[in-house]
């Protein structure tokens, strides 16, 4: 009896708490939360609140457990622990008792069920598994709420493996009559396809038909998938761009009822949507770029300016603009809006501003230059963030006149910093510019032992890295390389003869190496003072054990003799007991080395750090140890996919689709894993020479992910916008000297405080912004890449070299470059420009002479006064202006390579009279791609330029460059050797080609070429001895079964042939139904195979002493096979 | 997308905290700690944003509360700030003149604001009077409900088979006259 007053006693405040009115907090203050919540706003500390929280915990659990407890008070208990979840309490106990009121309580207790699991689980929570069929029966509910509820939990997590299950139901739900569950169901989709894109693939016409719905709701929901679909594949949209300019062209128009407006806006929300999707539609796209620019010329012009929300468009107008294919009188309005932005009063307005202002500075630096009275205001301001920002923009417009003002800048918002993102961003930042602008030695060591210790340890480990690389390989004069080492040398010197503790540990290290390294430099000084120095960082308390290994790394290549050797045995003899396994191996090596300075002399050579360490990464060396293995019957080694590969197939049931065998990232996986060993064995081998460093950066991970890099070692990195290749607004401007550019100030509206002050910011803006507008000039004259970089790398690639030696064949500065343009275009000089090969120009007297046999070619080589005449003779009024574009482009084709087998000819792009096709040729040791650029239009086109990178492939350029200028329906070739850097199935080269038509700026394009690892493979003629021999060596092996090629008597020639004549693979002998087959990388990287008939497949095993040429090799036989 | 939303008092009291990216309860307590760090700091003249590496945070401040919306780079800055203003201005119409103890209180209710405004990270209505709408039919559920708990089984599975009423813009369906010009062919 009494358990039932008991009963209705607890329940009674929970039943007079559901009548609370909205709005009635007091009301329901005497409910069990508000008693809860009463308890703990009374306390005073922490610990009285735990203390509380743990009773009222303890008191849920036991409530929660009871089997009396009934729904109705679960409901009411479950918020209780919801609050205490807030808190930071844990109610794991409570999980169970969620999913449960979500299943069995009526619709009031299922939505407190609900939004407990919601708040309380994650995707990967077991007890996930028991909310499926909830979700499921719900789903399925005739009630609309249960409807909604369920949808809203399924966006919110939902087991991935699970998502099948309700698939269809959700599906179901598109077309539901309420548009506020086919809402929610778009969205619960859009979270599918995030978690699992794979298994929604099916679905994506009914995306279109969401996007296509009556009720602008269920469009705009549908527009959150268009965004993410889009932003990842941007090509496969490119049909619903006209589209989206229909539906926000009636947004604009106000085509929609009055209850979407806000603020009388029609639908903010769903513009700037449609604004990023365009925007992301129209990158790199003339076309698409074309539809649009009504519309947003039309949106700018309706987004007056009267509330945030206006500005919240405008802003992503102003993007928008600035990222799709560029049109002039947009970007000068875009440019007026910025305008607008950064001179708001209103914070948030220039905060954007500034940002837009970072984003479109690349392309239009002089906006900067309008601007700049504001950014120096800016500069000094209260807020953090917009000091930020403009700090941002200031690192966009930096150049070698302006860096030292603004790297100081940036150091004096490092020491004020204390935001641990921020110090990590600018310290690369500062590093970089650095780096790449550095005016003298003095400034650029005393600026980067400013950047080490203020980026203390936080400092991303690629800073010093590069650092001690840069230091290490030096650049290009010796006597240069010498100053700075000293300097860096006597600078570190001096810091340590002072307060060395409280340096962070990294810039230790630096320091370490540098004097371990470089001391040697100062010849007036004993290494023993050195090694004092260096001996009193171990005592230092704070010194870490990696900083003390660096110190003894150090001590050993110093190698002292006299007074300092007692120390030095010192102190090898005390850290060679240490518990540190690394230092104990420095402190042994040390005391070796000390002792015996001919084996100290050969293993550490002081003029060796200048070359590269070999690394056989193939592990060659190892292969007498495996051959001597296998003989002992030791089972080979398989490269892990094949080892995955064949667990799979042992398994009953193969779950993952088919496809073909072998993607890329397989390859890439096994070659990481090879590569390991060995790169333990060089970091354990006692070196400490650049390449250590260059193995550490690469094997500790760079966090770099989300840091936008912009800069990188050769320069600015161009980013693929076609905003980048956008023809500047305005015609080239004559260079602006820092003393115009102070008049130029005038003409900003910014409130001028009071004179001294302005003249004090004036002469800030003018340092800051100096070089601005020549540096815009320089852009004006085709010159993509900055004339003088002080600390240019020494590149090893010959590809990148190309770009070093250009400046050298062209004149670097804009103006010089004007006089030269204007002698190439003196007519004298016409026949002859002086860089021209006869090379080059030779296919351009065949471009007239299709039917001359390639002999003739070869005479126009070697008389150059023939050429002349069909110059002449190109320039005659019958030329067919079609001609250039005529298939047979390969008569241009050099003759020393048109008897070679080449590919067919492809039109890479063809855009503003420019036409350029490549082909690649076979040669017998290397490929050759020529590239053929013609210019079909009537007039000269000048300063053309081409530039061909790849990763996997080393591109060099046999003729320097391709002529400067070309005059009408003429064609130019370049062409370029390329050798294999590492295998791949497909090298990918990207090229760069800009010009100058007559009238107008220059322009850029990019393109791509790719080629099939095929074009690489050459037969490999072997003796089966010879072959036997190879085979035991090579250690890179793969194995998979290829399928026959049936129908004829004997598959397996039939098989051979069709692989001896697609790839050129050598058979060196057939036995039976076994066969050896042998080719080669570019002469040198041989590849073995030995192919077997087995159960109708042929089991081929391919081997190869270079890391992923077998398996990339397998992939092709397997498409030379398939293609049948 | 929308990575959390996080409400706290002038004194770091968290009063409503919804993450849709998973995070562990330490992370999530050491989210919140240090979000009202970097957000208290700050003049009410400064900003209303912070960056960070692969996030943003937008943030206003009400009398004694902040609201605060931690968001990654493919949500509008602006934007943001207003949905909060509308968020706002939808806890003000339903709690008429919203005050923190009202977000005490019925922290599920404002829980259930919010699920119509943004589900899953993703907003789903920025339209007032539709949020209340929504919120106003689920209320009406609970007051039927409340009051039916002893009415016969047969009045109660009526009420639970009710429909959400038809919402009144879909009438003007007609004149909405968004056509989405030939799409390719389904």
């Amino acid at each position: 009896m009494s358990d039932v007053v008991e009963k209705t006693l607890t329940a009674l405040p929970s039943l007079l708490s559901l009548d609370s009115q909205p709005g009635s907090a007091k009301l329901s203050s005497n409910s069990k939360l508000g008693n809860l919540i009463r308890g703990i706003t009374e306390l005073t500390s922490k610990h009285e609140e735990e203390k509380l929280i743990q009773r009222e915990l303890l008191l849920i659990k036991e409530q929660v457990s009871s089997p009396n407890t009934t729904m109705r008070q679960m409901k009411e208990l479950m918020v209780r622990a919801i609050y205490c979840e807030m808190l930071g309490y844990g109610v794991s106990f409570s999980y169970i008792h969620a999913i449960k009121l979500a299943q069995q309580g009526n619709v009031l207790e299922k939505r407190v069920g609900y939004l407990a699991v919601s708040l309380f689980l994650n995707e990967s929570h077991e007890l996930l598994l028991l909310l499926v069929n909830t979700v499921l029966k719900d789903l399925q509910s005739t009630n609309l709420i249960e409807v909604c509820m369920a949808l809203t939990v399924v966006s919110q997590m939902f087991p991935k493996d699970m998502i099948p299950a309700i698939l269809p139901l959700v599906e179901e739900k598109l077309n539901h009559p309420k548009e506020i569950i086919r809402r929610k169901a778009v969205l619960a989709l859009y979270k599918f396809y995030l978690i699992a894109p794979n298994q929604v693939q099916h679905i994506h016409n009914k995306f279109r038909k969401a996007l296509c719905d009556k009720d602008p709701g269920v469009m705009s929901a549908s527009l959150h998938i268009y965004l993410q679909l889009i932003q990842e594949n941007p090509e496969g949209y490119k049909d619903l761009a006209p589209s989206f300019v229909t539906i926000l062209k009636q947004v604009v128009g106000g085509k929609l009822p009055m209850d979407f407006n806000y603020h009388s806006v029609p639908a903010p929300w769903l513009q700037i949507h449609l604004l990023r999707i365009l925007s992301f539609l129209g990158k790199n796209d003339q076309s698409t770029s074309e539809i649009m620019y009504e519309i947003l010329d039309e949106s700018l012009r309706r987004a007056e300016m009267n509330h945030n929300i206006t500005y919240a468009i405008l802003y992503e107008c102003v993007k928008c603009i600035y990222t799709i294919h560029p049109k002039s009188d947009l970007l000068e309005k875009a440019a007026k809006c910025i305008g607008n932005f950064v001179l708001s009063p209103k914070i948030n307005l220039k905060y954007l501003g500034l940002k837009a202002l970072t984003y479109v500075v690349q392309q239009d630096p002089k906006l900067a230059l309008q601007h700049q009275m504001t950014i120096i205001e800016c500069l000094d301001h209260p807020d953090l963030i917009i000091k930020r920002e403009t700090l941002e923009l200031l690192f966009r417009i930096t150049n070698d006149q302006n860096v030292t003002v603004i790297v100081e800048k940036m150091l004096d918002f490092l020491r004020i910093s204390e935001d641990d993102h921020t110090t990590i961003d600018l310290v690369g930042k500062v590093a970089e510019l650095a780096e790449k602008y550095a005016p003298d030695n003095e400034w650029f060591i005393d600026t980067m032992n400013t950047v080490f210790s203020l980026g203390g340890d936080l400092l991303q480990p690629d800073i010093p890295n590069s650092f001690l690389k840069l230091l290490s390989e030096g650049f290009d004069s010796v006597e240069e390389d010498k100053k700075l080492r000293l300097f860096a040398v006597n600078s570190y010197i001096s810091l340590l003869q002072r307060d060395a503790s409280k340096l962070p540990q990294r810039f230790l290290q630096v320091i370490c190496w540098v004097l371990g390294e470089y001391s040697h430099l100062r010849e007036d000084l004993e290494p023993d003072v050195i090694v004092r120095l260096l001996a009193k960082l171990l005592d230092m308390k704070s010194s870490s054990s990696e900083t003390k290994c660096w110190v003894l790394m150090a001590m050993t290549k110093l190698c002292p003799g006299g007074a300092a050797l007692a120390l030095v045995h010192n102190v090898s003899e005390t850290y060679s007991s240490s518990l540190d396994t690394m230092l104990r191996q420095r402190a042994q090596e040390l005391e070796i080395l000390s002792q015996d300075s001919e084996l100290q002399a050969k293993v550490l050579p002081r003029s060796a750090s200048m070359e590269p360490v070999e690394v056989d990464s193939s592990l060659s060396f190892l292969d007498g140890f495996v051959s001597e293995a296998l003989a002992a019957g030791a089972a080979p080694y398989k490269p892990p996919h094949q080892r995955q590969e064949e667990l799979s197939r042992s398994k009953a049931l193969n779950l993952e689709p088919y496809g073909l065998s072998l993607p890329i990232s397989m390859s890439s996986c096994s070659i990481t894993d090879r590569q390991s060993p060995t790169l333990l064995s060089i970091s354990s081998g006692l070196s400490g020479d650049s390449t250590d460093f260059s193995h550490k950066g690469s094997s500790t991970v760079l966090k770099l992910d989300g840091v936008k890099r912009l800069w990188g070692r050769d320069g600015y990195l161009a980013q693929k916008e076609p905003t980048e290749e956008a023809p500047r607004i305005e015609a080239a401007s004559p260079v602006r000297s820092a003393d115009q550019l102070g008049n130029n100030n005038s003409q900003t509206p910014t409130p001028t405080p009071t004179p001294e002050c302005d003249q004090e910011k004036q002469q800030l803006a003018s340092s800051l912004f100096v070089g601005l507008a020549s540096q815009s000039s320089i852009c004006l004259m085709g010159k993509s890449d900055q004339p003088s970089q002080r600390f240019r790398r020494k590149t090893k690639a010959s590809g990148s070299s190309e770009q070093i030696t250009n400046p050298l064949v062209f004149p670097s500065d804009g103006s010089d470059n004007l006089l030269y343009k204007n002698l190439l275009d003196s007519p004298d000089l016409d026949g002859s420009p002086p860089e021209q090969t006869p090379g080059l120009d030779a296919p351009n007297g065949a471009c007239d002479a299709e039917e001359e046999s390639t002999d003739a070619d070869m005479k126009e080589i070697k008389t150059p006064p023939i050429r002349d005449e069909h110059v002449t003779a190109e320039a005659s009024p019958h030329h067919d202006p079609d001609r250039s574009k005529d298939p047979s482009l390969t008569s241009h084709l050099p003759a020393e390579l048109s008897a070679l087998p080449h590919s067919k000819t492809t039109t890479l792009f063809s855009k503003q009279n420019l036409d350029v096709s490549a082909c690649h040729v076979q040669k017998e040791d290397s490929v050759v791609l020529v590239v053929f650029i013609s210019n079909c239009s009537d007039s000269f086109l000048q300063q053309i330029r081409l530039q061909v990178d790849s990763e996997e492939l080393e591109v060099s350029c046999v003729s320097d460059s391709p002529s400067e200028e070309l005059k009408s329906h003429s064609v130019a070739v370049c062409q370029y050797f390329l050798t294999v850097k590492r295998p791949s199935v497909h090298f990918d080269l990207s090229a760069t080609v800009s010009w100058q038509p007559p009238a107008g700026s220059p322009l850029t394009t990019q393109f791509s070429y790719r080629l099939p690892l095929t074009a690489f493979i050459r037969a490999l003629r072997l003796s089966t001895e010879e072959y036997g021999a190879k085979w035991l060596a090579f250690s890179h092996d793969t194995k998979q079964n290829l399928t026959l090629i049936q129908g004829g008597r004997d598959p397996l020639a039939a098989t051979l042939d069709v692989l001896k004549r697609k790839l050129q693979l050598h058979v060196v002998e057939v036995i039976g139904v076994e066969a050896i087959v042998a080719c080669c990388l570019q002469q040198d990287q041989p590849c073995l195979m030995h192919c077997r008939m087995h159960a109708g497949m042929l089991a081929v095993w391919l081997r190869s002493p270079v890391p992923d040429l077998p398996d990339c090799l397998l992939y092709c036989c397997q498409r030379a096979l398939q293609e049948l | 997308m929308i990575k959390a939303i996080l409400i706290f008092n002038n004194h770091g009291k968290p009063r409503l905290i919804r993450f849709y990216q998973y995070f562990s309860e330490d992370m999530q307590q050491q989210i919140i700690r240090e979000t009202f760090h970097l957000v208290s700091k700050r003049d009410d003249n400064v900003c209303n944003f912070l960056e960070g590496s692969d996030y943003k945070l937008i943030y206003r401040h009400y009398a004694t509360l902040y609201f605060v919306f931690c968001v990654d780079s493919s949500e509008s800055e602006l934007g943001i700030l207003d949905l909060i203003q509308v968020f706002v201005e939808t806890l003000d119409k339903c709690f008429e003149n919203v005050c923190e103890l009202d977000l005490i209180f019925h922290m599920d209710k404002v829980h259930y604001i919010l699920q119509e405004v943004v589900m899953g990270g993703m907003v789903l209505e920025t339209n007032m009077n539709e949020i209340v709408a929504q919120v106003e039919v689920q209320n009406r559920m609970e007051k039927s409900e409340g009051g039916l708990s002893a009415a016969p089984a047969r009045a109660v599975s009526a009420v639970k088979n009710m429909n959400l009423p038809e919402i009144p813009r879909n009438i003007n369906i007609g004149d909405i006259n968004i056509k989405v010009p030939s799409l390719s062919p389904f």
